[in-house]
């Protein structure tokens, strides 16, 4: 018996869980510098989180909903990892199921699953974690690299802590804040994932390749970020202000590569994407300089998701044959 | 310290107070006058604003009753409420009601998976209007059913459901209202609004042995129906049986009569 | 050699599967039976002028166009009619055809078959475009628009550039390829014929970068007419529509519910091209064209050069038959292409390929939610928000339909094609644009 169907007659091998699998790949150098800085502790986190993920998804689907298994298309394990890349090294690991409860269930599961949450189930995770268990969330190992069972005792403040407590107009005394090279290759504290520029990069240029983003988040949102602190560095010489170290230090990377690039909780169209890159530039910025944290991505990113909904509907591209 | 209260009092009343007058001017500027009996003969209308009268939706049906006189009255009908929303609506008014016969949607195609069965497989879209577009449908027949249930889904009352056995949608005839949502959606308009009584379930014009390989139900247009009663018109390969009272009381008889079983025969509704 | 060009928004890159590029136009040769339909263009019928039993030739004039948007039909065979009545087309849908049995192989005496090519063009325009009119010449890339209508200049309008659309951006067919390779010189002819119709003296044939042999005969036989310029293209779909064609040429945007002709640009596809050389060179009319069988489950693809009115199922037994791996048989490409429900209709003048897909190729897997990846809207040639269709229609809010500009969509079905949750979008436009023209 002949089939007939409508057109497009063949489509594109790429489904959705292809797609996962391959954020997943792009997310593996993060992992990698993660154990290599971190040791065996970051790898518990990172296993902890993800299995606790793809568990509290799959229990909703189960024993809640009573609905087919979504497990299967990988989003959780997306979202484990993004989660775990969030928190230092030295958590308890009962932290992390709170988070990933709050992260699965509360911001993704209850808003219907994939695709319909209003924000980065992941940064609701680490947002519910870091503001219930201050100190614990605050606490950072200094990296050992290839020293994998050290234990995490030696502590310090990350560099954007460093930057945000310095007395304005100083010089820190030499030693004190890291070298550029350490901060690339990620030889700093910090959350798990955020620490290496080079691993993200890395998955940067993956997701690129496949196709999976395009360079527009990614882009808008470092260089928001590169150009208003790179004026005030030009306008007052303050080192707080150093345009490389605030693209080089905290989750700003991590944020605007694999974050805030999240589709679900992103705009549809190019321009959309753009606005919404460059407020959360803006928006990071603001928190990093004159806000109570040293940190400002995963709130701005937060705070921006909220807006998704609105930008969808005013923001439209050109049609073609309209006038420009 | 107490001026500053009564400061604050100032102002606040007198905004408020220049804030009343401009609401009461602007209330009086744009108030449209509106027959208070417009709205209470809304009121007594179903609210389904299903368009089966003839009018964009209830407030439009109103307004109609309003301005009808006693004559143009009779000829106004409401399917949902049917005779007792138009009683309701002519005591209000100080007209009679007429009863209207009552109608109801049949669906003008008999070929269910049995009497038409697939030849090819539709893997596409569950939308009969999608499957229209690129092709005859599974069995063949170019005017017949394609069991997708589009009717079903735009069906305001839920009068409609699908078979389980010959996927072809039945109407429940209680339930229908005759809002004519399924006649307008249907790509092969299949769909009528007729009152209860025999009708011919086949639109398809090929002749009657390219109609028939396609559907053993299908009208071959024989003209066996046409020598009962003379109402009967065959036009394309095709009969149609008119609805009125001289065919409704044949309706057995002509059912019997078509040799593919062409001819079916509504049921009465409750009320009827 | 040309900067390589291309249209600015959206269009994907899906498997080429050219696998006929190397395969030689050959004879399909003649079936026992034809069958014409009578309507194989946008427009009217045509009006039918023989009847049951008449004896015909190649090329005797079988209906006759009604009116200015009608062509007129040929015999593509010898032989006498059996039967003028409805049949099932490819779709199922019934429509006017002509049977007629092949006896013979004769010719109509004004018919040139020499091999000869012509290289002066004694006629005027309007002689042209009446050759093109009696020939009964469409669009052959698929919309079938009368020609003639094409190839004249609107009142009022100006025409400065003609495009010949080389571009074959579907995956499989290679019958436009296969032409350009062997008809290089008859096509640019036909190109000059057609710059002489529109009063100009300029004519780009555009082809894409993934027919490098193409595009080295063409260069190389357009150094001897001036006037006529190859511009290769980037390998893109949807490359090949009219409007992406011009923007990419020109830079030109047709603006939305315009013509081409508003842009100054008249495109027309080689195929047809070469058969206005036919036409008005040879005095041949349109009976025969060049289509591509092929497809994942097709034992022996290849290029053929088919008669008019031959069955679908002749052609397919003559590249290996109805194997069991087909699912699927296609007329056209299988990104716009449509399904076929009964082997037996006939090749048309709009016939650009027949396919037999596999199981495997064709397979569509179960849609799942919207992950809200905005691939369909940047995929879109047009700039449409194909998710946002989708959500409109499914929420019944159809009076926002044409703030989306639904009315836009050319149903290339990039959308469909890239949705990785397999949601049908390209379904959900149609349905839109047919919501939207009930309300007109």
């Amino acid at each position: 018996m002949l089939k007939i169907s409508t057109t497009p007659h063949f489509q594109t091998q790429v489904n959705t869980r292809q797609i996962m699998l391959d954020v997943i790949i792009a997310l593996l150098p993060a992992a990698l510098a993660a154990v290599l800085f971190f040791g065996v502790n970051a790898l518990l986190v990172i296993l902890t989180s993800v299995a606790s993920c793809v568990f509290f998804e799959y229990a909703v689907c189960r024993w809640w909903l009573k609905s087919a298994n979504t497990t299967h298309d990988l989003s959780a394990i997306i979202t484990g990892l993004l989660l775990a890349y969030n928190l230092p090294s030295s958590i308890p690991l009962g932290m992390i199921l709170a988070g990933a409860f709050m992260a699965i269930v509360v911001a993704k599961m209850c808003y219907g699953g994939l695709g319909k949450n209003i924000f980065n189930p992941a940064l609701v995770g680490r947002v519910f974690l870091f503001i219930s268990f201050p100190v614990q969330m605050t606490h950072w190992p200094q990296p050992h690299f290839l020293n994998f069972f050290a234990v995490d005792a030696q502590t310090g403040a990350t560099t954007l802590g460093l930057l945000k407590h310095m007395e304005p107009g100083t010089t820190p005394p030499e030693g004190i804040l890291p070298s550029y090279e350490d901060m690339f290759i990620g030889n700093i504290g910090g959350c798990i994932g955020e620490i290496s520029a080079l691993a993200l990069l890395l998955g940067l240029i993956y997701l690129l390749w496949r196709g999976i983003i395009t360079w527009h988040i990614p882009f808008y949102y470092v260089g928001t970020v590169f150009i208003l602190t790179g004026i005030l560095y030009l306008l007052t010489g303050d080192i707080r202000y150093d345009p490389l170290r605030h693209i080089l230090s905290g989750g700003l990377l991590l944020g605007a590569f694999f974050m805030a690039t999240d589709y679900a909780t992103s705009p549809m169209t190019v321009r959309g994407q753009v606005l919404y890159a460059i407020a959360c530039g803006i928006l990071t910025v603001v928190i990093r300089l004159y806000g109570a944290y040293p940190e400002g991505v995963s709130f701005a990113i937060l705070i921006m998701n909220a807006f998704v909904p609105l930008i969808d509907k005013y923001v439209h591209g050109r049609i073609f044959g309209h006038r420009r | 310290m107490t001026h500053i209260i009564f400061i604050s009092m100032a102002v606040l009343g007198g905004t408020a107070l220049v804030s009343a007058v401009i609401l009461f001017l602007t209330a009086k500027k744009f108030n449209i006058p509106e027959d208070s009996r417009l709205e209470e003969i809304e009121a007594l209308l179903p609210q389904a604003n299903c368009g089966g009268c003839g009018r964009a939706g209830c407030h439009d049906f109103a307004q109609s009753c309003l301005q009808a006189s006693a004559q143009e009255f009779a000829a106004l009908n409401c399917p949902v409420g049917g005779l007792p929303v138009m009683k309701k609506i002519a005591a209000f008014l100080g007209y009679t009601a007429v009863k209207k016969e009552a109608t109801r949607a049949v669906l003008r195609c008999n070929g269910s998976c049995q009497n038409a069965p697939a030849k090819i497989t539709y893997d596409g879209v569950s939308s009969c209007r999608i499957a229209h577009l690129i092709s005859s449908g599974q069995s063949g027949c170019p005017n017949g059913c394609l069991h997708l249930g589009d009717c079903i889904k735009v069906c305001p009352f839920g009068a409609l459901k699908l078979d389980e056995k010959t996927f072809l949608p039945v109407v429940d005839a209680n339930k229908c209202t005759s809002c004519g949502a399924c006649v307008g959606i249907c790509p092969r308009g299949l769909f009528e609004i007729r009152a209860a009584g025999p009708y011919v379930a086949c639109r398809n014009t090929q002749k009657g042995a390219i109609a028939r390989k396609n559907c053993k139900a299908a009208c071959i247009a024989c003209g066996k129906c046409t020598k009962i009663s003379s109402d009967i018109l065959l036009e394309n390969n095709l009969s149609y049986i008119p609805s009125s009272a001289a065919t409704r009381s044949l309706g057995e008889e002509l059912r019997k009569s078509c040799p593919t079983g062409a001819i079916c025969l509504t049921t009465e509704k409750k009320d009827e | 050699m040309n900067k390589v060009k291309t249209f600015s928004m959206g269009g994907i890159h899906p498997n080429k599967y050219k696998m006929t590029s190397a395969s030689p136009i050959m004879d399909a040769g003649l079936p026992e039976i034809v069958t014409i339909p009578v309507k194989q263009h946008i427009g009217a019928p045509a009006k039918i002028l023989v009847k049951k039993g008449d004896k015909v030739k190649i090329g005797t004039l079988l209906a006759d166009a009604d009116g200015i948007i009608s062509a007129d039909v040929h015999s593509s065979v010898s032989g006498e009619v059996l039967k003028i009545e409805s049949a099932e087309g490819g779709n199922g849908y019934l429509e006017d055809m002509i049977t007629i049995r092949v006896e013979g192989n004769e010719y109509e005496e004004t018919i040139d078959r020499t091999g000869q090519i012509s290289r002066d063009i004694p006629l005027t325009a309007a002689e042209i475009i009446g050759k093109i009119r009696e020939a009964g010449i469409v669009g052959m890339g698929g919309a079938g628009f009368p020609t003639p209508v094409k190839a004249a200049v609107p009142e009022g309008k100006k025409v400065d550039c003609l495009i010949i659309n080389g571009i074959e951006c579907e995956p499989f067919l290679t019958a436009d390829e296969r032409l350009m390779i062997e008809k290089a010189e008859q096509i640019v002819l036909g190109a000059k014929i057609l710059n002489k119709a529109l009063g100009i003296q300029n004519a780009i044939i555009a082809v894409d970068e993934n027919k490098p042999k193409a595009i080295e005969i063409l260069n190389k036989i357009t150094k001897t007419y001036i006037g006529v310029n190859v511009q290769p293209c980037a390998t893109k779909y949807p490359q090949g529509g009219e409007k992406q064609l011009i923007a990419a040429i020109t830079g030109h945007e047709v603006p939305s519910g315009k013509l081409p002709v508003d842009v100054g640009c008249v495109v027309q596809n080689v195929g047809t091209v070469f058969a206005i050389y036919e036409a008005v060179i040879k005095n041949k009319p349109l009976y025969e064209r060049v289509i591509t069988v092929s497809g994942d489950a097709c034992a022996h693809p290849g290029n053929f050069l088919v008669r008019i009115g031959t069955p679908i199922s002749y052609l397919i037994e003559k590249t290996g038959g109805l194997n069991k791996n087909v699912a699927q048989v296609i007329l056209g490409g299988p990104m716009m292409g449509s399904a076929v429900t009964n082997i037996h209709a006939p090749v048309t003048k709009l016939t650009s390929g027949i396919l037999l897909l596999s199981e495997k190729l064709s397979h569509k897997e179960q849609e799942t939610d919207c992950i809200r990846c905005g691939k369909c809207a940047l995929v879109c040639p047009v700039g449409l928000e194909p998710f946002l269709i989708r959500r409109l229609m499914s929420e019944y809010q159809t009076d926002k339909l044409r703030a989306a500009h639904v009315q836009d969509c050319i149903e290339c079905g990039c959308c469909a094609y890239t949705c990785p949750a397999r949601i049908p979008l390209l379904d959900y436009c149609k349905l839109a644009k047919l919501e939207l023209k009930k309300k007109k």
